[in-house]
């Protein structure tokens, strides 16, 4: 007990209460919400090792390894589990204190013979929570050791990558990780002279299945032979045949061996992949590209003439066809979407790929943030804003802000609907506007994960979702004299 | 209490050799390790064989969360009129926002805070240490939250491991701000399960809070405190008002849309009684050595389970309670049969195995057995002596019993003992699922709830057997 006296409770007036919701709505105290220096409330950004998680599930026989606390691997388990309603099997070598204490060594080749043993890895990719990070586990020399002892075989696949929470975002640990993997399975496999004649497409950390299962169609119609990096297609939208498989699909490991010998490799997500581009720009045959993601039909355009222009192919009737189809869809609906302002949340690569698609439709991309990036990010959306002075003129771009001041810019500077992951549900409540719900985590709603968003059909769907959720507003809040047959 | 009916195909023998059989697929020290936790159930022995409360084996898949998810998700969240800050990196607040539904009444950002407060630790952050970071990020919290009635520090891996002194700030913060500042070192690492979570966060109750405030009203013959409800799917909100209706006054609630001042205030309570004993049984024996509060465990899943705790609740005041418990036993009893009338025609004879955290593993078994579905096998995460202890009269001789089960060791228990019915996690849903196995998460209530009290019967009644009779299972086996 302290030496602080007993006092009755605290009862806070209706009006107090009155006052201070009103006030929370306020540019006061919109101005003291952005003043602050310490204190985070709601960030749009989780940690390195969830994104590192994400690579590992993508290879073939893959089991993803945490090295560091237990509970770490249940919240990205969890978290991935929810967002796609699929297994996310993942172990971890549980430190506990002894391990901050002495390292963990032990925990490491304890769980990494328990787990090949139990689980029959193809392949282990072992990446760090901040626990062992801010002891400074040495990585390289324990699992070096662990080969050494025999605790699994010399020749298992043990990528690993330091992925510190207290840095970046999961962007970043998606990036070391897949880094890691490929540096690893390709070392020694590049041949002088040799060319797969493939395509290497790395999609970035996308929690949309159907945007991975959208890249292969307009490959197959190309008849561009590729390897997928980090596929989880498959992994994340399996089947449900009555057999549980515990390594459902992920990239071939010969794939990504001699994916060094590729014909062409293209990364669709700039922030997540820049120091694996970089390397695979110094190691790697052929041409290196990275675009942005396509979404919208400009980026889509882009994306196929570089593919056609690598691979001298040309781009078939049937995807000419389906641009004109969406096209048409976005000459049809343009006036549901033309002129509104849109609130945009969510990672570097998707909220450029978001921003162009509005753009395209006429709508306004007003309040644009990402609770974690850089100067270099806010200039190249800056840039992007700058191509449509029509549309782009209106948009201010925060960076290293969260969704409290999201919700403040919301409720001072009002929009018509909001575009990100689930957790931006909260300030469409606020300010009770529409939210079309992209990226991750989406843990609200269903089939989210199954419906592309890139390509021209990602740009039907996600027009049709925008357009239509206006079109009901409007029933169902309009009076009875303007409820009418058509819309 | 009579033993349980031995269930068809349920052996001793069977389920140690399924044991048996799964152990021999582990390396030898993983086997030595593993085996004290896994059993068959013998219900008239007073101690549980199984063996728990032990560090989670490296590598086998561990379903377990960490002190931290123990104290910020279980035992601080869902106080609504607190900023809980999630002190370190980014990830562990993220993780942990929202996903428990531990539902609070109020105004979100203005008199309940189900947001995620972080510090989001940086590099400089672990160079440097976090203390004066806190210090202000407190200040900040306070000035944009001004009817927030306290705030929690709650740490995560770092913090302790670099050496902060959290204490230090809460302690002058409190008395700079006028208003509880309480720590809670519940760093991840620490302990071995969510379990040392749960108590760290008692004690600081403890240290920090009982006993700072006290009750408006005089207190009375039939106050009490409703110990480890942390309103799932609203829980708090089916189970208070069946003691309500008993007459009984219910002071506070710890921790489900709770108060913390009214926390604080405890100590005035005639009787504490528990719903998660797992969780809050440390805090009941403090207020009972310090205060002289008894306390009293009771399970609310399940009209026979409820109305033998109503009972024993009413046993421990005059007539008049124990007349107004019988009479809301009465008034339930038809709600309750036509419940059971409805479901257990189309669930009697079907078996579930469960795999939860703390409590839940045998405090639901009477909910299902009032549906007439027989559950095979049980275990915890989190659990300790005490819960197994109080686990093993609740199961049919035989059944089996898992501790810290592994995916690897419950995807062969379910795969031998073909249940109807699993209810475990989020992590273990969908590999059920995937082989045809209906499923429901028995930590979320998978998104239905409330499962608590009478009201919570119906909804629990109606999602079992919507998941084992879902005509959705039909179609999992193709024609061709």
């Amino acid at each position: 007990m302290s030496e602080v006296a007993v006092r009755p409770l605290t009862e806070h007036s209706p009006e107090e209460i009155e006052r201070v919701k009103n006030w929370i709505n306020t540019e006061e105290y919109k101005e003291k919400n952005f003043a602050r220096e310490a204190l985070v409330i709601n960030p749009a950004h989780a940690c390195q090792p969830l994104g590192a998680q994400m690579v590992a599930h993508g290879f073939e026989g893959s089991l993803p390894f945490v090295h560091g606390s237990q509970g770490c691997a249940s919240y990205f388990r969890s978290t991935f589990s929810r967002h796609f309603r699929e297994p996310a099997a993942a172990t971890a070598d549980a430190m506990t204190e002894d391990g901050a204490v002495f390292g963990g060594q032990n925990n490491l080749h304890e769980g990494l013979e328990n787990a090949y043993t139990l689980y029959k890895p193809k392949l282990m990719p072992i990446y760090t929570t901040c626990m062992p990070e801010v002891i400074g586990d040495d990585l390289t020399a324990f699992i070096r050791n662990a080969k050494n002892k025999g605790v699994i075989p010399e020749d298992l696949p043990t990528p690993y990558a330091n992925t510190p929470s207290f840095n970046g975002t999961h962007i970043h640990g998606y990036d070391s990780m897949l880094n890691a993997i490929l540096q690893y399975l390709t070392e020694g496999q590049k041949v002088e002279g040799k060319c797969t004649g493939k395509l290497n497409l790395i999609p970035g950390f996308d929690g949309n299945t159907g945007n991975l299962r959208e890249y292969k169609k307009y490959l197959e119609a190309m008849d561009i032979p590729y390897t997928m990096m980090a596929d989880i297609t498959d992994v994340f939208d399996s089947v449900c045949d009555g057999e549980y498989r515990m390594y459902p699909g992920g990239t071939k490991l010969e794939d990504a061996a001699d994916s060094i010998n590729g014909k062409a490799t293209i990364s669709l997500m700039k922030y997540s992949t820049l120091n694996t581009m970089k390397w695979i720009g110094t190691e790697y045959s052929g041409v290196k590209e990275t675009l942005p993601l396509p979404m919208g039909i400009k980026k889509t355009d882009a994306f196929l003439m570089k593919l056609s222009e690598l691979f001298g192919k040309p781009i078939p009737q049937s995807l000419k066809d389906e641009r004109g189809r969406a096209v048409d869809a976005m000459t049809d609906a343009h006036q549901y979407i033309h002129g509104k302002k849109f609130a945009v949340a969510g990672d570097p690569d998707y909220l450029l790929g978001i921003v162009s698609f509005l753009l395209e439709m006429g709508a306004i991309p007003y309040h644009i943030l990402c609770s974690r990036s850089n100067k270099k990010f806010a200039k190249e959306m800056q840039a992007l804003l700058d191509t449509s002075p029509l549309y782009g003129s209106q948009g201010s771009v925060y960076v290293n802000k969260d969704l409290w001041h999201m919700r403040s810019l919301c409720m001072t500077d009002p929009v018509d609907a909001i575009i990100g992951d689930t957790h931006c549900k909260w300030v469409a409540r606020d300010a009770k506007i529409p939210h079309f719900r992209i990226g991750f985590p989406v843990m609200d709603r269903v089939n989210i994960h199954r419906t592309p968003v890139i390509g021209y059909q990602g740009a039907i769907n996600f027009l049709t979702v925008i357009a239509n959720k206006f079109l009901d507003i409007k029933d169902e809040t309009c009076e009875d004299q303007w409820f009418e047959m058509m819309r | 209490m009579a033993e349980r009916k031995p269930i068809a195909g349920i052996t001793k023998e069977r389920t140690e050799q399924l044991i048996e059989e799964t152990l021999s697929a582990m390396p030898e020290k993983a086997q030595k390790k593993r085996a004290p936790h896994l059993g068959a159930n013998e219900p008239s022995v007073s101690s549980c064989a199984v063996k728990s409360n032990k560090k989670v084996v490296p590598g086998v898949m561990s379903q377990r969360g960490c002190a931290y998810a123990g104290a910020k998700g279980v035992v601080w969240g869902p106080i609504r009129d607190v900023v809980h800050v999630s002190h370190g990196p980014v990830g562990c607040g993220v993780y942990s926002w929202g996903t428990r539904r531990n539902l609070m009444q109020g105004i979100p950002g203005v008199t309940c805070f189900p947001l995620d407060f972080t510090s989001d630790f940086q590099e400089k952050d672990i160079v440097y240490g976090g203390d004066k970071k806190l210090e202000k990020l407190l200040r900040e919290a306070d000035e944009l939250f001004p009817l927030c009635k306290g705030l929690s520090v709650l740490s995560e891996c770092p913090v302790g491991l670099i050496g902060d002194d959290i204490n230090a700030v809460t302690k002058k913060m409190e008395k700079e701000l006028g208003k509880l500042v309480i720590p809670c070192n519940c760093e991840g690492f620490r302990g071995v399960s969510q379990s040392l979570g749960h108590h760290i966060s008692n004690d600081s109750i403890r240290d920090f809070v009982i006993g700072k405030r006290e009750f408006l009203d005089a207190p009375g013959p039939y106050d009490i405190a409703l110990i480890g409800d942390y309103n799932i799917g609203g829980d708090v909100w089916a189970a208070k008002p069946i003691l309500e209706e008993m007459g009984l006054n219910v002071k506070s609630i710890w921790t489900g849309d709770g108060e913390i001042e009214k926390i604080a205030s405890t100590y005035q309570v005639k009787l504490n009684v528990i719903h998660c004993y797992r969780s809050m049984n440390y805090m009941c024996k403090v207020m009972e050595e310090k205060w002289g509060i008894p306390w009293i465990e009771y399970n609310f899943f399940g009209p026979t389970k409820i109305a033998e705790s109503i009972r024993a609740i009413a046993a421990r005041f005059d007539d008049t309670i124990k007349e107004k418990g019988e009479q809301v036993i009465a008034k339930y009893s038809a709600m309750a049969q036509a419940v059971i009338d409805e479901y257990k025609p189309r669930l009697e004879g079907k078996t579930a195995m469960l795999f939860v955290g703390g409590l839940r593993p045998r405090h639901t078994v009477g909910a299902y057995e009032d549906l007439g579905i027989q559950i095979t096998g049980t275990g915890y995460e989190f659990a300790h002596q005490d819960d197994y202890d109080r686990t093993a009269p609740e199961m049919a001789k035989g059944t089996l019993i898992y501790d810290d089960v592994s995916e690897f060791e419950l995807e062969k228990f379910v795969e031998e003992f073909k249940p109807d019915l699993v209810g475990s996690g989020i992590k273990e849903k969908y590999v059920f699922q995937k082989a045809g196995i209906p499923f429901r998460q028995m930590h979320s209530w998978d998104y239905s709830g409330p499962y608590h009290g009478y009201e919570g019967f119906k909804i629990f009644a109606r999602d079992i057997d919507m998941a084992i009779n879902s005509p959705t299972w039909d179609l999992v086996k193709s024609p061709f």
